[in-house]
């Protein structure tokens, strides 16, 4: 009895993904060429390509990463290796960024555009929509990487301690270098989470669909293309079907990344004497 | 007297080092604190102005309107918690389901090629859910009940579910695998049967990590724009059945922002603070839970 409904259960969860993929690949096919992925947007996206769009999404991710990673990163070492993790600081610093993920993605739009936009006067720009990402997945950087340090081998530490080596150098020298796998996982998932967000970037990096002149020009993500074609543009959908192939591969290669990365890497630890 | 010169030197190192690297945790850890500030700046027209009452009591949602400008949220409240309890009432007998079988009855091969798809799909971004519950949900919906507009609750809540799926199935897996064996084994030696061991031993001793997968979903489904702006109508009311158009809170920011000035930008930003509180409540209990489940096993 359970064991059909186990059954049951597992077999709806394969088909209705499967039913979302196979609609996609469907509707989104048809347009798809080398045509639709080097021309311009032409008729508000009815026809033409998704070339701007696409320069567009590697900037923002740019920008993203480029303020992310070091946050991210050094946020991690000094909880792991520069003060104790049972310390208030930490406590208090921890529990910060734990919050921080719990912020849906929409707030992070409105402190975005307040913040970035018009604070810091940056204005409609691929630089505040990359930045608005950076904060979104700051949280998740600092705890890969944080996992990533703490699941070195303790005797590295008092052996290089032992070996006089100040902390700075054994952080560049040794211990950055053992957890790079772990980081590297962790931007990558990073990379997949920003690719994928569309609501922080509706009101910080625009809507322009020329192609970008430079950073501080307006750009718009392959996300917000799609949610553009799909709500405000009558007989949108065709081209936004192919926008979601295109979107859905993305992810889907750079997340695969994520997973073949982190297996590799676990299968050489275990096989490690 | 060379190396205690070094010593000083890598010791000076090391503080500026600790100085930088703790400058920046501390605003990786600030940021938090600086979006609570600039929301409650972009929100204090509107609390200044004492609209804070209204926004509860208010019935309707018309911020533009001139005759009467009415700034009730209490519909969009009611839009967000239904849809997002909808989602979760219909992801979790799937994904617990899918959970127990891949557990207890599915070959590890199996059981290991499902996990993976299912952590590849919880990376499938919102706004592709969105766009597929348009395209295809939609139309499924109008064929099942013609003369409704379609976009509805039950498009939301369906959408939704299907987001939170892998989510509420992995972390059931996961409470199931992390169940002490022994235990499973003295159910199996007191002769009680597979079925029997998963209901009366498993199920409630993997209890609290379900209900942390259920609890991330709720956060994830709340906190969702994207996937519920498309299907869902945006009409804010409180809905007479499932076929009928609701808005959520996400969405009426989503669509209003870009047009919206003064106070009812304002308005904006306070249903913006009210979002991220309601989604700070629920995995900040996450959190206490897993804490105190904590110090109570370091405790025995």
């Amino acid at each position: 009895m359970i064991a059909i409904a186990g059954l049951f259960g597992a077999l709806l969860s394969f088909v209705l993904f499967a039913w979302l993929i196979r609609d996609l690949v469907r509707l989104g096919l048809p347009h798809l060429s080398w045509d639709f992925l080097s021309g311009e947007v032409t008729d508000a996206g009815r026809s033409g390509g998704i070339a701007p769009i696409l320069v567009s999404t590697l900037g923002i991710l740019a920008c993203c990463l480029g303020l992310a990673i070091p946050l991210g990163v050094g946020c991690a070492i000094w909880l792991s290796e520069f003060t104790r993790r049972s310390g208030t600081a930490a406590r208090i610093i921890t529990g910060g960024v734990d919050l921080l993920a719990s912020v849906p993605s929409i707030v992070f739009g409105l402190f975005g555009m307040v913040c970035f936009s018009q604070t810091l006067g940056l204005g409609f720009s691929i630089l505040s929509g990359g930045l608005t990402l950076a904060c979104m997945i700051l949280p998740l950087l600092v705890r890969t990487t944080l996992t990533a340090l703490e699941s070195l081998p303790s005797d590295l530490r008092p052996a290089a301690a032992g070996l006089g080596l100040s902390k700075t150098t054994t952080t560049a020298r040794l211990l950055l270098p053992a957890a790079l796998p772990g980081i590297v996982i962790g931007i990558t998932l990073g990379i997949g989470r920003a690719l994928s967000e569309t609501a922080a970037l509706l009101f910080t990096s625009g809507y322009s669909t020329r192609m970008p002149g430079s950073l501080s020009d307006s750009g718009r993500a392959l996300s917000v293309h799609i949610y553009d074609l799909a709500l405000n543009v009558a007989n949108g959908g065709a081209m936004a079907s192919s926008s979601a192939l295109v979107l859905l591969a993305l992810i889907l290669v750079v997340n695969s990344a994520a997973v073949a990365l982190s297996e590799h890497w676990l299968r050489r630890r275990a096989s490690a004497p | 007297m060379a190396s205690s010169r070094n010593t000083s030197l890598s010791r000076s190192v090391d503080r500026v080092t600790g100085g930088v690297l703790g400058l920046l945790a501390l605003v990786s850890g600030g940021m938090v604190l600086l979006i609570l500030w600039h929301l409650f700046a972009g929100a204090w027209p509107a609390i200044e102005a004492g609209r804070l009452g209204a926004f509860f009591t208010d019935a309707k949602w018309q911020p533009g309107s001139q005759r009467d400008p009415q700034f009730g949220i209490v519909t969009m409240l009611a839009g967000s918690a239904l849809v997002t309890l909808l989602a979760v009432v219909l992801a979790l007998p799937v994904g617990l389901a899918s959970a127990i079988f891949h557990r207890f009855y599915a070959p590890p091969l199996l059981e290991r090629w499902n996990r993976r798809i299912m952590e590849l799909l919880i990376g499938v971004p919102s706004v592709v859910f969105g766009f597929w519950g348009l395209m295809v949900v939609v139309p499924a919906i109008l064929r099942i009940a013609p003369g409704t507009p379609g976009q509805s609750l039950l498009a939301g809540g369906i959408v939704l579910a299907l987001m939170i799926l892998p989510l509420i199935a992995l972390t059931s897996q996961a409470a199931l695998q992390a169940v002490p064996s022994f235990l499973l084994q003295a159910a199996a030696g007191l002769g009680l049967g597979r079925a029997r061991t998963i209901l009366s031993i498993a199920l409630p001793a993997a209890r609290g990590g379900i209900t942390t997968g259920v609890f991330l979903g709720l956060a994830r489904a709340l906190g969702e724009t994207m996937a519920v702006v498309l299907v869902c109508g945006n009409i804010p009311q409180i809905p007479d059945s499932l076929f009928d158009p609701i808005r959520p809170i996400t969405s009426t920011i989503a669509l209003e922002m870009g047009y919206a000035t003064a106070s009812h930008k304002a308005l904006l930003f306070c249903a913006g603070l009210v979002l991220m509180l309601c989604t700070a409540l629920l995995v900040g209990w996450i959190s206490f839970r897993k804490n105190t489940a904590d110090s109570a096993i370091g405790g025995a």
